[in-house]
């Protein structure tokens, strides 16, 4: 059983949460960053309590990078037993990730790069006014602390219309993901059996038996999870130009830009609405994910291989799927760009989560492979679309009878602007952190 | 990954010979690889990434057998055949070529070399690879080699180190049809098939 008392909510409960803010902080010295920590204890929502209380108008989630876990008081020995990429850390494996060129961590922003970056601090808000108010608290307590500092935050709104959600592109968004074992929740039609919870949780058994080998203490590793942040900034004007340049009509903006992600905006799959969309099944949880590639669409006639949704989750035509499953958290910040407006140069874009029990499996994986591997499904010049590093020398193949449509250059309609591992300690986990000492810490616990 | 991208765009500067306009498999090719295994450092997940020679991707390993366990080891060639026979698609998703194992004597110590060809970057695949490995049957063959981490099965980590630090890179390798993947040999020989087939149903 999972224990969803110790476990944080925030890979398990999704609060109804319309604001967020992200708190990046840097520890000056362990105790008052354990003091820092006591003190905000008691706010950290649990798997258990989060969504039991229609009531709760905020959520808190708080988790720590390598460097943050030793700054607390952490020792060496048990440092040591954590996984090395997490020790590394994302700026660090940039290039694994293929976050080279305008995506590398030397144009990043907010501090995200720098070792200095120690915890974030996760706010979701039911409103901009209770994100307002949480955050003057916080401000506020941050101030009473010594030796505890905020290097960067940022802002998180959902966009309007609230009806479902979709991010700057106008993507209907969070349609495929997987259900953990032992919550009870039922996976929709297509979205494979429930994964087991060690592969996004460490104490429990995953897809391989397991449970795998724990880092130590056990008391501090045992409920977390391994958080990869990133902050990818969307390029509405030049995704919009870019529709308009492939297609004259409307329609066949439509088409283009289903054909890139896999689904049209409205979440209608291509593979079950291949030639027009159907916003009705877009919106249907119980038909929008029932389906695979192998047997109704092996050479991409509907969705192309390279599109976004065939990459990030290749369904039937990859092997070790249950490794590779990963949770998504996360919003997105930034003004909407009106449709018809121009440019206007403001960032905006998803600072998103990827929660997991191995970064190198499941997350660098997908960026490597999935995302980066110009190669993958043997496309031999293509990235993803939208999460893979573009740069105007990649293409895009749009398979089509009788010839297929390659759209050549590319242009980047993302970029990453910032990324960090953290790892998200159970309660009884950030209990302990609060209670090592300087000198005696890790030992006897 | 980047490197193959950015060999496409500067082939003149390809050290590794898959650029487009050097992919010409009707001119037999060899190359010569320096001893680290790799033109120029590029890290994967789990170590250095391997470049793609004329003779595709692959590996080689060479590790110590514990002694007497020489009949076991030799007792997994029937395995995986029979496996095989079973389900001949069992290893399809690595994109090999080719499998060799070898047993071999150094003075009186009994060595295991297992060298694989492929189409696919090695530490993209590792995982997969391990998993296949497991579903084949293959794994439980390294528990007869020296240094093998025992606690493998919950420490896959543990697994890539030792696969990793066995691995011994050729030095020259070779291809008669260099590049050329599984999958494009198939699909030429398919098309060679349904020719006949045609020219036969035409008479």
């Amino acid at each position: 059983m999972l224990e969803l008392d110790d476990i944080q909510h925030f890979l398990i409960a999704r609060p109804p949460a319309l604001a967020a803010r992200y708190e990046f902080l840097s520890f000056h010295n362990a105790e008052g960053a354990r003091t820092w920590l006591a003190g905000i204890l008691a706010k950290v929502g649990t798997a258990q309590t989060v969504g039991s209380s229609h009531l709760d108008s905020r959520w808190v989630t708080v988790a720590f990078t390598w460097n943050g876990l030793k700054a607390l008081g952490v020792d060496d020995a048990s440092l040591a037993t954590f996984p090395e990429e997490f020790h590394q850390g994302m700026a660090a494996r940039a290039n694994i990730l293929g976050a080279t060129g305008a995506n590398h961590p030397d144009h990043w922003i907010g501090g995200m790069a720098n070792p200095s970056l120690h915890a974030i601090v996760v706010l979701f808000a039911r409103n901009v006014e209770e994100r307002e108010r949480c955050t003057r608290e916080h401000q506020e307590y941050l101030s009473r602390c010594t030796g505890v500092e905020a290097l960067s935050s940022l802002d998180l709104e959902a966009l309007p219309p609230f009806g479902y959600p979709h991010e700057h592109f106008g993507y209907h968004d969070r349609l495929s993901q997987p259900v953990i074992e032992g919550t009870l929740v039922e996976p929709t039609p297509g979205s494979g059996p429930a994964i087991e919870a060690g592969e996004f949780f460490l104490g429990y058994p995953d897809e391989e038996g397991g449970p795998a080998a724990l880092p130590q203490p056990a008391i501090l590793s045992r409920n977390g999870s391994y958080l990869a942040y990133v902050r990818l900034e969307e390029h509405v004007g030049a995704f919009r130009d870019f529709l308009r340049q492939h297609g004259e009509t409307h329609e066949q903006q439509e088409l283009i830009a289903a054909k890139l992600m896999g689904r049209w905006r409205s979440g209608a799959p291509l593979v079950l609405a291949p030639d027009k969309d159907d916003p009705e099944l877009g919106a249907d949880l119980q038909h929008n994910n029932d389906f695979a590639y192998a047997e109704k669409d092996p050479y991409g006639y509907a969705c192309p291989l390279g599109s976004h949704i065939r990459r990030m989750n290749p369904r039937d035509t990859a092997t070790n799927m249950k490794r590779r499953k990963m949770i998504r958290r996360g919003g997105t910040y930034g003004p909407p760009l009106p449709e018809g407006a121009p440019e206007d140069g403001k960032e905006r874009g998803i600072a998103a989560f990827i929660g997991c029990a191995s970064l190198v499996r499941q997350f660098e994986f997908a960026m490597n492979v999935w995302a980066n591997d110009p190669n993958f499904h043997e496309l031999g010049n293509e990235r993803d679309p939208f999460v893979g590093t573009q740069d105007g020398t990649y293409d895009m193949t749009i398979p089509k009878r009788p010839i297929r449509k390659k759209i050549t250059a590319l242009p980047a309609f993302t970029t990453v602007r910032g990324g960090a591992y953290f790892f998200l300690p159970g309660i009884k986990a950030l209990r302990y952190l609060t209670a090592l000492t300087n000198k005696s810490h890790a030992q006897g616990a | 990954m980047a490197t193959q991208a950015r060999q496409q765009r500067e082939p003149a500067q390809s050290k590794t010979g898959t650029s487009a306009t050097e992919n010409d498999w009707t001119k037999p090719r060899a190359l010569a690889i320096p001893k680290e295994g790799y033109f120029k450092l590029e890290q994967g997940r789990y170590g250095p990434v391997y470049p793609k020679s004329p003779a595709c991707y692959g590996f080689t390993i060479i590790a110590k057998t514990k002694p007497g366990t020489e009949e076991v080891i030799r007792e997994y060639g029937k395995t995986i055949e029979k496996s095989l026979q079973g389900s001949p698609d069992l290893l399809a998703p690595l994109k090999l070529h080719y499998l060799r194992w070898v047993l071999f004597d150094i003075g009186k110590d009994k060595y295991f070399m297992y060298q694989g060809i492929f189409d696919t970057d090695f530490d993209k695949y590792t995982e997969d690879a391990i998993a296949l490995f497991a579903a084949a049957g293959v794994d439980t063959v390294f528990e007869n080699l020296e240094g093998f981490p025992e606690d493998w099965k919950t420490n896959p980590p543990a697994f890539v180190k030792f696969v990793r630090e066995h691995q011994c890179p050729s030095f020259l390798e070779y291809g008669e049809y260099p590049f050329v993947s599984a999958g494009e040999i198939k699909k030429a020989l398919k098309l060679k098939a349904a020719f006949s087939k045609m020219l036969d149903q035409m008479q």
